[in-house]
């Protein structure tokens, strides 16, 4: 028997209707009497399951979808068309047995009381999920330890930086140990190491709590150091639903390979660098002492080969592209599988 | 059920937490609370003087009375969140409430009722001085007073549940201060805010008994008065349990196709 998949999309659709008028006096008057709305296409109809205990990296530019699908996902949102279950449960029913299992976390929003310590939003969220005593107690330190919250919990809100925000922010969506998280963004805005502390944080929880992450980022060090398996998402629909090397692979067909070569040797000459990397038009640079080729991927066993016979060389390194240029090139070619929809925008 | 009672109890701390951060708002808003009936007890307590003594039927001990009465109803059945609506849908802010697993309502009802401690305990004593300071005469029979509470303790879930289901309007309006205001002219004259029911012209009078705004204020000072008979006092609370019943349906319908066309901007 296979376990059912966590979360469960079935041609998932929303539109927004904006309304929707020319710049100026005249146009604002005549709005008066005849409102013109479009249709914009948010989500466009998108299937893809969520396993239990993975962590899926949610993909695609500003406006791609990313945050409607979570809306809808975690219940906020009610979709146009299509069907959806998390946990068995349909997520835009808001069933209270749903809700106590799960949590939206947005990095750039926060729903703890400004003005009053950490510690008293943290009771009140005790209370609203119903935690033991004995739990909350238990979580609570546990919380306050991985996160390195300390004194914070005792400031109020308004006291806090970004990052400790951010911080109590994830330590208050956590205490009712969700088994589906939804992260929009988690460490937008915060500097590199507090980034890698909440990385280091979201691994850990799913390690050790079993739960499903679907996660969204634009910062490629959170997928790259989370998320196996990711979904790429552009104007709505599907471009891509699989692991992160298999999407590397799949749009970025070359590596680059950088030689440095020993002090003080003579510079290859073009025709030898032209037929060591295969063709001239894969030599992307030739300069004190360092070469640099991009050749396609199938080749590079060859190449690398060639060049160490032939050259005096001191180091070598074969490196992937920068996953944010397989992104761009991923939305540059612009479909895989699903046909994109005509328009995309969060509302 | 105990876990709601939890709720209330967390939300009352963190809620009282709050409100006493801003002392100086907290005061304000007390002195507009106390102030505003003060100012039409000393206007009707002076017409009735010098109309040589009683105007329709109210002398101005029963003025005195009925204003006093009106403060601590009011003070107790006055809701504020209708106007934030607007703020919460278009912005987004109603997303945390509508993501934790207890209805947004009780939110609201524990910041009203926190609200309500908070500031009781500086109205209360200041009716009571009122009652000594403008001779205010009561004819209220015990079993009045015990009418009192009840009708009184109707007219809290009427008035809120009205008030909130209005917010909700939001949901299809973005500006919804318009509604709002409209509201509480209404509620100003026929809740008996302005000046006893009784005073007003007996067409009014008819449509102010099948509203529900005189169920909300007007009903419960009536009874404090001692002005209402058994039989009226009855058919009030009748009135009373209607409009609530009907509004907890309304509420209801109005909630359900709310929510679904919330569209979450922002968070």
């Amino acid at each position: 028997m296979t376990a059912q998949p966590s979360i469960r999309v079935r041609g998932l659709r929303k539109t927004f209707e904006v309304p929707e008028r020319e710049a100026g006096i005249r146009a604002a008057t005549g709005s008066l009497f005849r409102r013109k709305t479009r249709s914009v296409v948010a989500v466009g109809g998108i299937d893809f399951d969520v396993e239990p205990g993975e962590i899926v990296g949610f993909l695609g530019p500003n406006g791609a979808g990313k945050t409607t699908t979570l809306k809808m996902l975690s219940g906020l949102l009610y979709p146009t068309a299509g069907e959806a279950t998390v946990l068995g449960h349909v997520p835009w029913r808001r069933d209270h047995a749903y809700l106590g299992r799960m949590t939206l976390i947005m990095g750039q929003r926060n729903q703890l009381a400004w003005d009053i310590p950490v510690i008293d939003s943290f009771e009140l969220n005790r209370a609203i999920y119903g935690v033991s005593r004995e739990d909350y107690r238990a979580r609570i330190d546990e919380l306050v330890e991985l996160l390195e919250l300390g004194d914070l919990v005792r400031k109020p809100v308004r006291n806090l930086s970004l990052g400790e925000r951010m911080k109590v922010e994830i330590a208050v969506s956590l205490l009712h140990r969700p088994d589906v998280l939804f992260l929009d963004e988690p460490t937008i805005g915060l500097d590199v190491t507090m980034q890698r502390r909440i990385r280091q944080f979201i691994a850990d929880y799913n390690e050790r709590t079993g739960s499903t992450t679907l996660l969204t980022s634009h910062y490629m060090a959170d997928v790259e150091a989370l998320c196996r398996r990711v979904l790429v998402i552009h104007h709505g629909a599907l471009l891509y639903d699989g692991d992160l090397t298999g999407l590397v692979a799949r749009f970025a067909p070359r590596k680059t390979i950088v030689l440095d070569l020993e002090r003080g040797a003579d510079p290859p000459t073009p025709d030898a660098l032209t037929a060591i990397a295969g063709g001239p038009d894969r030599i992307v640079g030739s300069a004190d002492g360092r070469v640099t080729l991009r050749v396609p991927r199938s080749d590079t066993a060859a190449v690398t080969t060639r060049a160490l016979a032939d050259l005096p060389v001191l180091d070598l390194v074969v490196e992937e592209p920068p996953i944010d240029e397989v992104i761009d090139l991923v939305f540059a070619s612009g479909v895989v599988g699903v046909e994109p929809t005509s328009d995309g925008g969060r509302p | 059920m105990s876990r709601l009672l939890a709720v209330y109890r967390a939300k009352f701390r963190t809620e009282l937490a709050i409100q006493l951060a801003y002392r100086g708002a907290l005061a304000i808003w007390l002195i507009g609370i106390v102030l505003e009936p003060i100012v039409s007890l000393v206007v009707w307590t002076t017409v009735a003087n010098g109309q040589g003594g009683a105007v329709g039927g109210f002398t101005a001990g029963e003025f005195a009375a009925y204003f006093t009465s009106l403060l601590i109803v009011n003070q107790l059945t006055f809701t504020w969140h209708f106007w934030f609506f607007e703020w919460r849908i278009r912005e987004g802010f109603f997303s945390p409430l509508l993501l934790r697993p207890v209805h947004p309502i009780h939110n609201d009802v524990a910041e009203n009722l926190t609200f309500k401690l908070l500031t009781g305990t500086i109205v209360v004593p200041v009716a009571i001085f009122l009652v000594v300071a403008f001779g205010a005469t009561f004819q209220t029979q015990p079993w009045q007073i015990a009418a009192f509470v009840v009708a009184l303790g109707l007219a809290m879930p009427l008035r809120f549940l009205a008030e909130w289901t209005l917010g909700a309007a939001a949901f299809w309006i973005t500006r919804t201060g318009a509604i709002n205001q409209a509201y509480s002219v209404v509620m100003l004259f026929l809740s008996g805010f302005l000046a006893p029911l009784a005073l007003f012209p007996p067409a009014i009078q008819a449509v102010a008994a099948v509203l529900p705004f005189r169920w909300m204020v007007a009903f419960p000072v009536e009874v404090a008065l001692g002005r209402l008979a058994p039989d009226q006092v009855l058919a009030g609370f009748a009135a009373q349990l209607a409009w609530i019943a009907g509004l907890v349906l309304v509420m209801r319908v109005v909630w359900a196709a709310g929510t679904r066309r919330y569209s979450a901007v922002g968070a």
